[in-house]
Formats: C-alpha cells, sequence, structure tokens
C-alpha cells in the first residue's frame, strides 16, 4: 500500500486533541511511522479550554488517508478527527517573507505587495519583511516572483482550515 | 499516603494477584510499600526484565487477565522494550511500571535516566509520565481499563522517585478519565444483518479464526457457530483453540507454514469471514490474488485493522462475542455439505506429512508430545521451526492455549511466557518448546523456574543451528550457510543441573516415545534436550508474497 504515489493528493486533516503531555509528538511520530511526510502541521487553542486543534497537511491517496485517520482516532488524547473537504474548505496560512530591495528595485517589490495584498511589516535599506496571508497557494507564488537569491528568509505557519457553512 | 504506597494499594484495587518485578533504584520505594502492604501480591522475580516482560505475557495470554510488570529506570525500562512490543504486535495486555528520575532530574542524563515513554511511544496503546502524585491513582486506573479493554494492548506507567516518595489522599476513582476512548460495545446490526444475508447467499464459506477470537474469550462461542451451521474453520498462529466438534470442519493452520488445505479452504471459499485477524503477510501471501472469488467480511474490534491490508466487502466493527452470539441466533444458513465434502476429500487426498526417518524428527516429538502431555496443556512456544512445527501437529482444544510470538516473532519468548503461565494457572500442566537459538536468549531464567518451583517442561528442539534462517539459506542462498551455525552448543542437560532442574537427552528414534511419555509424566520441572535432524525443513512453505497456492510441497 502507498508504493504508487501519482495517486497522492494534498489532504488536510483537523484533530481536536487533549492538551497533555507529549501529545503532539505522539501524532507527528504515528504519521511518519506509517510512512508518511507531513506538509505542514499548526496547533493552536480552540474554544474548549483543555483541548487544542492541529491542522496538518498530508500527501496520500483516499485509502492511506483514510488508514492514517483510524490510527490517529486510536490515539487516546485524541478527541475527535475531521477531514477537511477539498472543495468545501477555507483555508489561510500567513507567510513571513524577507525580501532584499536594494534602492532602485523598492518599488518593484512594493508593487507585487500590493498585487498580494500583503503589508510590509519591516523595512531598512536592504529591504522588507512582508506578510503575506491567504491560501497556500498564495503565499508559495508570492514567493516564486522574485529570484530565490533575493528571498533572505521565509517563516511559514502551516495552513489552518475549515469546512464551509453548509448550504442552505 | 505516599506515592509508591498509593501505587500498592491501587494494584490491590485493580485486584492484581502477581507481579513480576525486578528491583532497583528507582523502585526500591515501592518494593518497600510491597513488603509491608503487598503480601496478597505473588511477586516474581526473574533474572532479566526481558524475561519478566515475557512471562507477564504469557500469564496474559493464557488467563486473560492483564500482566503486570514492575522495574526500575533506565536499563530496566530498556530491558523490557523486546517483551513489550512483543505484546503489543499480539494485543496482550500489559501494565508496565517503570521507575524514573526523580522529575527535576529528568532530562538531565542523570544516572540511569532513559525516555522511558519517548522510546515506548511506538510499541504500546498509552502511555504515562506521572508528574505530580495527585495523578498517579487516575493513571493507574487508565492504564488497566486500556490495556485490557477494546484491543488490548500494553500500557507503560513511568513514575518518577520523587513522585514515589509525595504524600497525596489515595483516592481511587471509580471510572477512568478518557473522553477520548470509545471503543465499540457492539457489532453495527444493520452489517451483522447482512454478513446473515451473505449467509444465506454463500456456498462456500469459511470462517478464519485470529487472534482475536483468543482474546475475546469466544473461542466456545466459534465452535457452535461452525457446528450449528456446518461452517469450516481455519486458524491463524494466534488463531488456535477454535476446535468444532465435527472435525470435517476444523482446517487447521493457514498461510506461509498452513496445511495446503487451509490455505486451499481460503483460495476457494465465495464467502471468507475473518474475526479478530489483522491479515497479515504472512497468511495472505500475494494480497493481490488472495481469497479472489470471495466476498471477504472483516470482523474487528479496531476499526483501524479494516481495510489496512485487504480490501474488504463488509466491514463490522465490534467485539468478536457480540456478533457470533447474534449470528448464532438464526435457525440456519445455506447448505454447505457439498463444498465441506470437497475440503475433506481435498485434505485427504494432501495431508500433513512428513518423512520418518533414523534419525529424530522434531514433527514426531511434537505428535508424541500430544500424545503424552494432557490435552489441556499450555505450550507456550518460541520463534522458528520449532513454532511453525508445534502449529501444525499440536491440536488446542480450547483456548489460550498456544502462546506464541507471532507478530513480532520473538526469539527467546518461550520459556519466560510459560513461567508466566505457569505462575497464572497453577494446576495446568506447561510445556515449553524451543529451538537451540531461541533457548539460549533467555535461558537464564531456568533459575526463576527453580526459585519458584514452577512445574514447566522444557523441550529443547536442538538442530544446532537457526533453523528456520537455515531453511531460507537453503532455498534461496544455495545453503551457503552464513551466521546461522551452533556447533559449540553448551550442554544443555548441564547448564539445567546447575540451574536445579532435572534433565533427559533424546537421540534416538526408538528410545522416543518412551523418554517423552517419561518426560510428560515427570513430577515438577525437568528439560529434554532432543538431538534432532539438522537440515529439517518445515514444509509446505508458501514463499513470502507469493500467492497461496503456489507452495513447496517438499524441500
Amino acid at each position: 500500500m502507498g508504493e504508487d504515489k501519482s495517486t497522492y493528493t494534498d489532504h488536510v486533516i483537523s484533530l481536536l486533541v487533549f492538551n497533555h503531555p507529549g501529545v503532539l509528538s505522539k501524532i507527528t511520530s504515528l504519521i511518519t511511522r506509517r510512512g508518511f511526510n507531513i506538509d505542514s502541521i499548526a496547533a493552536g487553542p480552540t474554544k474548549e479550554k483543555d483541548m487544542f486543534r492541529l491542522t496538518i497537511m498530508v500527501k496520500g491517496d483516499d485509502r492511506s488517508i483514510e488508514q492514517i485517520q483510524k490510527q490517529l482516532y486510536k490515539i487516546v488524547d485524541t478527541f475527535k478527527i475531521m477531514t477537511i473537504h477539498p472543495a468545501r474548505k477555507v483555508e489561510r496560512e500567513i507567510g513571513l517573507i524577507k525580501v532584499k530591495a536594494p534602492m532602485g528595485e523598492r518599488n518593484e517589490v512594493l508593487q507585487m505587495v500590493n498585487v498580494f495584498k500583503g503589508s510590509i511589516l519591516d523595512s531598512s535599506t536592504s529591504g522588507f519583511v512582508v506578510e503575506i496571508t491567504g491560501s497556500s497557494d498564495k503565499v508559495d507564488s508570492f514567493i516564486s516572483l522574485f529570484p530565490s537569491n533575493q528571498i533572505v528568509e521565509v517563516a511559514r505557519t502551516g495552513i489552518v482550515a475549515m469546512d464551509r457553512w453548509e448550504k442552505q | 499516603m505516599k506515592g509508591a504506597r498509593i501505587l500498592v494499594e491501587a494494584l490491590k484495587k485493580e485486584g492484581v494477584d502477581t507481579l513480576f518485578c525486578y528491583n532497583g533504584g528507582a523502585v526500591i520505594s515501592i518494593f518497600d510499600e510491597l513488603y509491608t502492604h503487598g503480601k496478597e501480591i505473588n511477586l516474581i522475580q526473574p533474572r532479566h526484565e526481558q524475561g519478566g516482560t515475557h512471562a507477564a505475557d504469557g500469564y496474559a495470554r493464557s488467563t486473560g487477565k492483564a500482566g503486570v510488570v514492575l522495574v526500575t529506570s533506565g536499563p530496566g525500562a530498556t530491558n523490557t522494550v523486546t517483551g513489550i512490543a512483543t505484546a503489543y504486535m499480539d494485543s496482550v495486555p500489559l501494565v508496565v511500571f517503570t521507575g524514573q528520575v526523580s522529575t527535576g532530574m529528568i532530562g538531565t542524563d542523570a544516572f540511569q535516566e532513559a525516555d522511558t515513554v519517548g522510546i515506548t511511544m511506538p510499541i504500546t496503546k498509552a502511555n504515562f509520565l506521572v508528574k505530580n502524585v495527585d495523578e498517579l491513582a487516575p493513571t493507574v486506573k487508565k492504564a488497566f481499563h486500556l490495556a485490557t479493554t477494546g484491543r488490548p494492548g500494553p500500557v507503560v506507567v513511568d513514575i518518577p522517585k520523587d513522585v514515589q516518595m509525595d504524600e497525596t489522599e489515595f483516592v481511587y476513582p471509580l471510572t477512568p478519565d478518557l473522553p477520548g476512548y470509545r471503543p465499540k460495545d457492539s457489532g453495527h446490526p444493520r452489517q451483522v444483518k447482512t454478513l446473515k444475508k451473505y449467509l444465506h447467499e454463500a456456498r462456500k464459506p469459511v470462517v478464519i479464526s485470529g487472534g482475536g477470537v483468543n482474546s475475546a474469550g469466544a473461542t466456545e462461542l466459534m465452535n457452535e457457530f461452525c457446528d450449528r451451521y456446518g461452517i469450516p474453520v481455519v486458524t491463524t498462529l494466534l488463531g488456535h483453540g477454535v476446535s468444532p466438534q465435527h472435525e470435517e470442519l476444523n482446517y487447521g493452520p493457514i498461510g506461509m507454514h498452513g496445511g495446503l488445505y487451509g490455505n486451499y479452504a481460503l483460495q476457494n471459499c465465495d464467502l471468507l469471514m475473518a474475526f479478530g485477524t489483522r491479515f497479515s503477510d504472512r497468511i495472505m501471501g500475494d494480497p493481490d490474488v488472495f481469497a479472489e472469488q470471495a466476498r471477504i467480511v472483516h470482523v474487528d474490534i479496531d476499526a483501524a485493522e479494516i481495510g489496512k491490508n485487504v480490501s474488504v466487502d463488509l466491514p463490522i466493527v465490534g467485539p468478536i462475542s457480540g456478533v457470533l452470539e447474534e449470528l448464532n441466533r438464526e435457525e440456519s444458513y445455506g447448505d454447505y455439505s457439498e463444498w465441506v465434502e470437497e475440503l475433506r476429500t481435498y485434505r485427504d487426498k494432501n495431508p500433513l506429512e512428513f518423512e520418518q526417518s533414523e534419525v529424530l524428527k522434531p514433527q514426531y516429538l511434537i505428535q508424541l508430545a500430544q500424545k503424552y502431555f494432557p490435552e489441556n496443556t499450555i505450550v507456550a512456544s518460541d520463534v522458528g521451526q520449532n513454532q511453525m512445527w508445534v502449529a501444525q501437529y499440536f491440536h488446542f482444544h480450547r483456548g489460550r492455549r498456544l502462546l506464541t510470538s507471532g507478530g513480532l516473532g520473538t526469539m527467546g519468548y518461550g520459556l519466560p511466557a510459560a513461567i508466566g503461565a505457569a505462575v497464572g494457572n497453577p494446576d495446568a500442566q506447561v510445556l515449553t518448546v524451543s529451538g537451540d537459538g531461541g533457548f539460549q536468549m533467555n535461558m537464564q531464567e531456568m533459575a526463576t523456574v527453580k526459585q519458584y518451583g514452577l512445574k514447566v517442561k522444557i523441550l529443547v528442539l536442538d538442530n544446532s543451528c537457526l533453523g528456520m534462517v537455515r531453511q531460507w539459506q537453503q532455498l534461496l542462498f544455495d545453503k551457503r550457510y552464513s551466521g546461522t551455525c551452533m556447533n559449540d552448543n553448551p550442554d544443555f542437560g548441564l547448564m539445567a543441573k546447575a540451574m536445579g532442574i532435572p534433565s533427559m537427552k533424546l537421540e534416538k528414534v526408538s528410545e522416543a516415545e518412551q523418554t517423552m511419555k517419561a518426560f510428560a509424566e515427570s513430577e515438577g520441572s525437568m528439560l529434554l534436550h532432543a538431538v534432532i535432524e539438522g537440515e529439517e525443513n518445515v514444509v509446505p512453505m508458501v514463499p513470502a508474497g507469493k500467492p497461496l497456492d503456489q507452495v513447496i510441497r517438499k524441500m
């Protein structure tokens, strides 16, 4: 199972877990142990005070993703698992990008930031720190606009996602 | 009350009667509390923590209760790892308590510190580091509940030294606080109804009895299911013990070293009902052509097993006993007599057999053991050829009678598991069958047999090599016997004598029968050192990954 990677697609798994010591490592090591790579992971508190939500992006086919969900559900600290449906998800990621912008090239960079509705968090004579918020694709495409030697540093949150409201 | 005392009181609340334990610096205060307050708990001290953990495993498999282990931090804990992994692969309920360095010392590479929770994470159903004495009693409650319910498995509880010394009020919770843990308590009625429909439609049904049938204590229900409706049954290595009264319904072991007829039943059935098995690679051979013509129904308490290795037509997640009880309520299903006749005829033409010769044959010895040991003997096998010969030639008529490391395949399991079985079943006859390789991995535990006056019969099948690996070398590596020869084995009889256990040696076929009889009828413990044919092979054999009908009948 899982050798043919051509049928692999991105899947977003959302877990509600108890905030017990070691729970994050239990979940990530289980995913690794079963032969999957985590593309991104985001963790944060929820409205339930002793739980937090993990949003994990992994690649796999439907069957292997079902298997990994069942295995994750067996972790005693897991309270609930949801797959976020690809067609119905809303997702956001924040990327912080430190980009070189020497005098003479600054306007060009600023224009790009405007097109992407990004904001400038810091600026110096050497360049900017830019924040881009949106889907992972959006962050990817902003970064791909620049030659790699112009990007000094990138920090990304990994996506958080949830299903939209059911259509009434 | 001090944490150490709380642990002892909690064990008593759980009804623990036996503790497989090995003392050390980080658990010394728990042993001290056991000295005064744990008199009702039988302490069994092995010679190595691995032996103690396998003993707890043998105790658990043979009694159905959780096996409980207590060891010290660091090496004490790491020595239990093979035993825990063995139990995890075969879903055996264990609760392993490990000492830990004081909370303030954790992470400093202190003396005898190991990250026990980190190390055991992939091989436990759950594990806990108790950082506060107030959490101790609730954690013990959780540990026993998790180990013994749903799909059973090992649970580790790591207790730092200062937590053992800290004081709090002892309150043992009535129920475990585990909101994220909800094993199914019954199979879905609609799915069970569909299975009944399948049974009505089937002409060639077969049941696989897996380890789950044993751990659910459902062998009797399974016998009833087979006998009443005339349904043939085959068993996985861990599923031995199902034994319908009608012999023509029992087709024994399946898979790599299963009988030809068992695998024939799998490959030719039209309805395959798998109870409590995980469809391991050793059972399926080539998964693409496994039971090709059959509808596959998979009944298991663990939803994650369903669809993991094989696609199924009908999944039923729930306890096996409940599903069988429901199935057994029906007046009748189809008439399968033609199919049973087909299987019986096939078996008559293709029996399990071996060639007798002038040299002692291990299969013959297992047959003799069956003849002279009482029917309800508990047999703890080791791993390798000896294990397969036991599975093929010893018939088990009750559940929980074959103790064997199926999933992990742990050499050295047999003797300590037999010790656990003997402790848990003082009236039962206990036999362990090992090869010379596996026996030497834990033979120090003969001292434990002696210390507690246990009745364990130790049969060592000595072919002076690692037989199963040698067999693969014969088959696949042109008999280049690299790293498999053990020509300078110790004198096992002398080893036994040194540990206070009497022994016999058997080399001649002509003496086999009387020796086995004397061995079986001897009082107390005894070692029988049997020198067997060196190049005997386990057949039939389906090479790894091959379809079940591409079988080697003779090597």
